[in-house]
C-alpha cells in the first residue's frame, strides 16, 4: 500500500480552480520531485496533502486512513522556514516532540543535537534564529521537522529564499537524508537537484499533471512544453 | 508646614493609589485578551458586542465612567451602596476602561504575527491553546510592550480621577491638605509622587524591553 496517496483532488480559491482533478502516490521511502512554473498548484498541492487547506474534492489517504487533524505522520519545510525567533535552535527543535508528543526531555535533547550535529549546526544550538543565516536557518528548520520522526517529509521550494551558495548547503543536507530512507516529496526549481535525487519527477501545469515519470524519462522528454519550460533551467 | 511632614500625611493616600494601580493591571490585563478575543471571533453578536464596548469604553471620559459605576447602583436599581462601594467602584470602573485599550493593544500585536507561525505549529502537531500560550502569545508580549508602557503610564496619573467619586488616594488628599493649609506644597509633593512613580514604571517596563530584546 501507498505511503500517500491523493485523489482526484481539486481546490479552487475565489472560483479560479488551481488543482483540476490531481492524483499522486508516494511509497515508503521514495523521492518525488514536483516541477513547473509558478501558479502551476504545486504548493497547493502541497498544502492540501499537509492540511494547511481544505479540498474541495478528492481523498487524501495516508497509510490508507484519511487525512486528519490527528495525521501525524508528515512534517513540511516552509520556504520562508518560519522558525519560532523567540526559541532557540534546540528549543524550536526539542519543544514539539516534548510538548506534543510527550517524550523525555533528556532522550529528545540527544536526539535534537544528533540532528543538528547531521546538518553541521552542532555549534548553534543556542544560537537564536535571528542569528542565523538563511541556509543555517533552513536546515533547523529540517532538523525541527526530522524531530517527530515523520514518514514523509515535504519541502515546499525550501531553497527559494536563499541565495545560491547557501541553496547548495540546503540541498546537500536533504540529499544527505535519502539514507534515513523517509518519503520525501520536494517542489523545487533546482532542476539538476531534482534530477539526482528523485525515483519519480511530476511536471504540473495549470492545474493538472501533465508529464510524470523518472528523472531521465521526465528530463529527457520529447513534450513540446516540458522543453520549453526545462530549456529555461538550460537542461 | 515643610514638605516631609505633608508626605507623611499623604501616605495613606499614596497607599491607595498604588493599590488602584495595582489591582487594575492585575485585572484588566487579563480581562483585556478576554475582550480582545471576543473582538476577533468569528460569531458576529460576540465580536460586535466587544465592539460597542470598546466603543463606549473610549468614547467617554473615564470620569463619567467612575460616576456611572459609583452613583449607577442607586440612580439606576435604587440600591443603597455602603460608604466601602467606593473604592470598590474606583477599582472596576478602571479595570473596564483599561481592559478595553489593553483588548485593542492585543489586537493589534496578534493580527501582526505572520501566518506562518500558526501554520509551522500547526505542522509540528501543537493544539490550538498551544498554539497560542507557547508560540503567538511570547511574541505578541515582545510587540505590545511599548504600546502597554504608554498605558500604564497614562493609569498612573488616572489613579488621581478616582478625587471624583471621593476615593481617599493622593490625590484627593493633598487637595484636601492644600485647600485646609491654603499652601501650594501638597500639590508639589503630589506631583512630586506622580513623577517618581511613572519613573519607577518608566525604567520597569524599559528592563521588560530590553529583557525581551534577545531575538527579532
Amino acid at each position: 500500500m501507498a505511503l500517500l496517496e491523493m485523489k482526484n483532488i481539486h481546490k479552487s480559491f475565489d472560483g479560479m480552480e488551481v488543482l483540476k482533478g490531481i492524483s499522486i502516490s508516494v511509497d515508503k521511502g521514495e523521492i518525488l520531485s514536483i516541477i513547473g512554473r509558478s501558479g502551476s498548484g504545486k504548493s497547493t498541492l502541497l498544502r492540501c496533502a499537509t492540511n494547511l487547506e481544505k479540498v474541495d474534492n478528492g481523498e487524501i489517504l495516508y497509510d490508507g486512513r484519511k487525512l486528519s487533524k490527528d495525521t501525524s505522520c508528515f512534517g513540511l519545510v516552509f520556504q520562508s522556514f518560519n522558525l519560532f525567533p523567540h526559541m532557540s535552535v534546540l528549543q524550536n527543535i526539542m519543544d514539539a516532540p516534548v510538548r506534543v508528543q510527550k517524550r523525555k526531555k533528556d532522550e529528545v535533547k540527544k536526539e535534537a543535537m544528533e540532528l543538528l550535529e547531521k546538518m553541521g549546526l552542532a555549534d548553534r544550538a543556542d544560537a537564536y534564529p535571528c542569528q542565523l543565516s538563511g541556509g543555517q536557518s533552513q536546515r533547523v528548520a529540517i532538523a525541527r521537522a526530522l524531530a517527530l520522526n515523520p514518514e514523509i517529509l515535504f519541502f515546499d521550494e525550501p531553497t527559494s529564499a536563499l541565495d545560491p551558495e547557501l541553496t547548495g548547503e540546503v540541498l546537500k543536507v536533504i540529499k544527505s537524508l535519502a539514507d534515513l530512507h523517509i518519503a520525501m516529496v520536494i517542489v523545487t526549481h533546482e532542476m539538476a537537484f531534482a534530477h539526482d535525487i528523485s525515483d519519480h519527477v511530476i511536471f504540473m501545469e495549470n492545474g493538472v499533471i501533465a508529464a510524470s515519470g523518472t528523472p531521465e524519462e521526465i528530463f529527457s522528454s520529447d513534450n513540446e512544453r516540458m522543453k520549453s519550460f526545462l530549456g529555461r533551467y538550460g537542461m | 508646614m515643610n514638605l516631609v511632614s505633608i508626605i507623611s500625611q499623604l501616605t495613606s493616600g499614596m497607599g491607595v493609589s498604588i493599590y488602584i494601580f495595582v489591582v487594575t493591571l492585575l485585572f484588566s490585563l487579563p480581562l483585556g485578551l478576554v475582550i480582545a478575543f471576543a473582538r476577533m471571533s468569528k460569531n458576529p453578536l460576540i465580536s460586535g458586542i466587544s465592539k460597542v464596548y470598546i466603543s463606549i469604553m473610549r468614547g467617554t471620559p473615564l470620569m463619567l465612567q467612575l460616576m456611572v459605576v459609583y452613583f449607577g447602583p442607586y440612580y439606576i436599581f435604587g440600591i443603597r451602596v455602603s460608604n466601602g462601594y467606593r473604592l470598590w467602584a474606583a477599582m472596576i470602573g478602571f479595570v473596564i476602561n483599561y481592559a478595553a485599550y489593553f483588548a485593542e493593544i492585543y489586537r493589534s500585536g496578534i493580527q501582526s504575527m505572520p501566518v506562518g507561525q500558526y501554520e509551522a505549529a500547526q505542522l509540528l502537531g501543537y493544539s490550538k491553546s498551544q498554539t497560542f500560550f507557547v508560540i503567538i502569545l511570547p511574541q505578541v508580549i515582545k510587540r505590545i510592550v511599548p504600546s502597554v508602557a504608554n498605558e500604564v503610564i497614562t493609569l498612573v496619573k488616572d489613579t488621581s480621577l478616582a478625587f471624583t467619586i471621593s476615593v481617599a488616594e493622593m490625590f484627593s488628599t493633598a487637595k484636601a491638605l492644600a485647600s485646609s493649609q491654603t499652601s501650594m506644597m501638597p500639590f508639589v509633593a503630589a506631583a512630586l509622587f506622580y513623577y517618581v512613580f511613572n519613573f519607577i514604571v518608566a525604567a520597569a517596563m524599559d528592563a521588560i524591553e530590553k529583557k525581551l530584546d534577545y531575538y527579532r
